[in-house]
């Protein structure tokens, strides 16, 4: 096979992989939003339930679907975990290395499925406010996740643009 | 890192099915018991020194390479060096042969199926010797077309280096026509054949195949890991690739690892025991899984060709809609042992270059699963197997954001 790697994942990780947390697609969602692709082999898909509480706009559900490795589905779960019940504000916040920690710490090779999640995430809330006002915490300029999540899709764009396969 | 958290999650499966010969695997008990005796009882000495501990050592390598002898056809055991895996053997035979050629500027020319044991050193060697690698491209099925090869094939050609079967996908190469084409073309190129795959699966004539080098590896036959051999046709020069203290061959240094190639001697025997029955059992347990999987599971993709072309212990099945990492976890944890093409496997994040050789697009790739059958395997651990991977693909497909049903991208 190809040059291989080894992949020291911690049990989280495989907790994770075997009953993920909040899986599915969700009925009706305030918004949703994709990061990754099928020819990167890695794919996370994000819905959010948004509510009012008192003046906050606070996530009370996230589902996700994943199309990816084992480090990935545990990231993509973890992260809805990690969101549910948070503002929005609070959960923009939160860093591909929380997610990476929360699974006693990715391989850095698996890096990617964690800022990928975030990306996803930081996809769903630019999402949610398309059209409308940005908030004052809300940055303009794309944050690192979300350069990177582009990046790793326009990187597989390239290789495949580039090579032409062998028919 | 350590792993001991993970292996208590993972748990100890109620049946367990290995079919992970591609990478590794374990050893039959024969093979051990015949390897034991070697570590601390008889011929743990040099075979190259002259006392009794060293002589019964010489005498233990020499009667396995007589044995190898009779299996390749070889001519004889000076034909023959053993080094310490199929990888090393192939850097013998692909770099040995480019700089022994003396030339700057010369040729040669791999398979683009070939295992990185053959790609990297051709790389190497044109690095080294500004040589030119031409990665000779295969059809669907991974074949090497004879006339594809010829049109690449000129006065400067050092080297052809095409697999006699391809370790993923199972085709089995028309090494002899091949052979044949390279020769016709050019009588001063020299053949390799990588048979780490088909040794002990199809009939192995060096001779009548006629190529110059011929690698072998001893894990690849249910034999201990380690132990490497390459055949080299009488006449045939190589400079070798590694330096130190020769002992019985001049081609690699080193002491021979004897009781690792007595352990080789013993899985061969078994390997060539019943040979022809053996090998249609293996070939019956192939098609059972390999039709049983494409029936039972919508949405897949048979790599490598069918029938007589295939490698009789070949199962490659990408698997769409999943990735192929997750899919060795989810089976790993019901006792079903196998491996994947995919890129989140592997240290480049690329999938498998055999699988994109065969013009399988990235997607189909990462969602590729390998099972290696051997004579070990009964029914029932196809049954079993059968049963696990269908559930498996279920599962990982109920979470995948990749479906039929969702919109593309
Ligand atoms: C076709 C082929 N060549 C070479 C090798 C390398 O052999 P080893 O693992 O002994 O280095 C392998 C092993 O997987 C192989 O499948």
């Amino acid at each position: 096979m190809s040059s291989r790697i080894p992949l020291p994942y911690s049990p989280k990780v495989l907790k994770y992989f075997k009953n993920p947390k909040n899986l599915g697609p969700m009925e009706n969602p305030t918004v949703e939003a994709m990061a990754g692709s099928p020819a990167c082999g890695d794919m996370i898909r994000l819905y959010l339930r948004i509510a009012d509480v008192g003046g906050e706009e606070v996530i009370k559900e996230a589902t996700f679907e994943s199309y990816g490795c084992a480090a990935n589905i545990a990231a993509a779960s973890v992260l809805t975990e990690l969101i549910k019940g948070k503002t929005i504000k609070e959960a923009w916040k939160i860093s591909w290395k929380e997610i990476s920690d929360e699974l006693g710490g990715l391989p850095p090779i698996k890096y990617h499925c964690s800022i990928l999640a975030v990306g996803a995430l930081k996809r769903a809330v630019r999402a949610y406010y398309g059209g409308k006002e940005l908030p004052p915490w809300l940055p303009k300029e794309l944050t690192a996740e979300e350069r990177q999540t582009m990046e790793e899709e326009e990187m597989i764009e390239r290789i495949y643009g580039r090579s032409p396969k062998m028919k | 890192m350590s792993v001991e958290g993970l292996l208590r999650e993972h748990g100890q499966p109620e049946r367990e099915v290995y079919f992970d010969h591609e990478n590794s695997g374990w050893v039959p008990p024969e093979v051990v018991e015949a390897m034991l005796p070697y570590f601390n009882r008889k011929g743990f000495g040099h075979p190259s020194i002259t006392n009794k501990p060293g002589w019964e050592a010489y005498e233990a390598v020499w009667r396995v390479k007589e044995h190898l002898v009779k299996e390749l056809n070889a001519g004889g055991p000076q034909n023959l060096v053993f080094t310490h895996s199929g990888t090393e053997a192939n850097n013998l035979a692909v770099l040995g042969s480019a700089i022994a050629s003396g030339r700057k500027g010369g040729k040669v020319i791999v398979s683009s199926v070939e295992h990185l044991s053959v790609i990297f050193p051709a790389e190497f060697a044109a690095k080294l010797l500004g040589m030119k690698v031409i990665k000779v491209p295969v059809d669907e099925e991974g074949f090497v077309d004879p006339e594809v090869l010829s049109a690449y094939m000129d006065k400067d050609t050092v080297l052809v280096s095409v697999q006699a079967v391809n370790h993923e996908i199972g085709t089995i190469q028309r090494v002899k026509e091949l052979v044949k084409v390279v020769k016709e073309n050019n009588p001063e190129a020299l053949f390799h054949t990588d048979a780490c795959d088909a040794f002990g699966r199809i009939k192995l004539d060096v001779k009548e195949l006629g190529v110059d080098l011929l690698t072998l590896s001893s894990h690849k036959i249910l034999g201990p890991k380690g132990v490497g051999v390459l055949y080299v046709k009488e006449g045939v020069k190589l400079e070798p690739v590694i330096r130190g203290q020769l002992s019985t061959q001049t081609l690699w240094p080193g002491v021979e690892n004897v009781p690792a190639i007595v352990g080789f001697g013993k899985a061969m025997e078994l390997a060539f025991k019943d040979f022809s029955n053996q090998v249609r059992r293996v070939k019956s347990l192939r098609d059972k899984l390999l039709n049983g999987l494409l029936n039972e599971v919508p949405e897949t993709l048979l790599n490598g060709p069918k029938g007589d072309l295939r490698a009789p212990d070949n199962v490659n099945i990408s698997f769409l809609y999943v990735e192929g990492e997750a899919v060795t976890v989810e089976l790993s944890l019901k006792g079903i042992y196998a491996s994947s093409g995919s890129a989140c496997t592997s240290r480049i994040l690329e999938p498998s270059h055999v699988l994109l050789a065969i013009g399988r697009k990235h997607e189909e790739a990462h969602g590729s699963i390998l099972f290696k059958i051997t004579r070990y395997h009964t029914d029932g651990d196809i049954d079993y197997a059968l049963q696990v991977v269908p559930e498996a693909i279920k599962r990982l497909r109920s979470i995948s954001s990749l479906k039929p049903s969702h919109p593309k991208q």
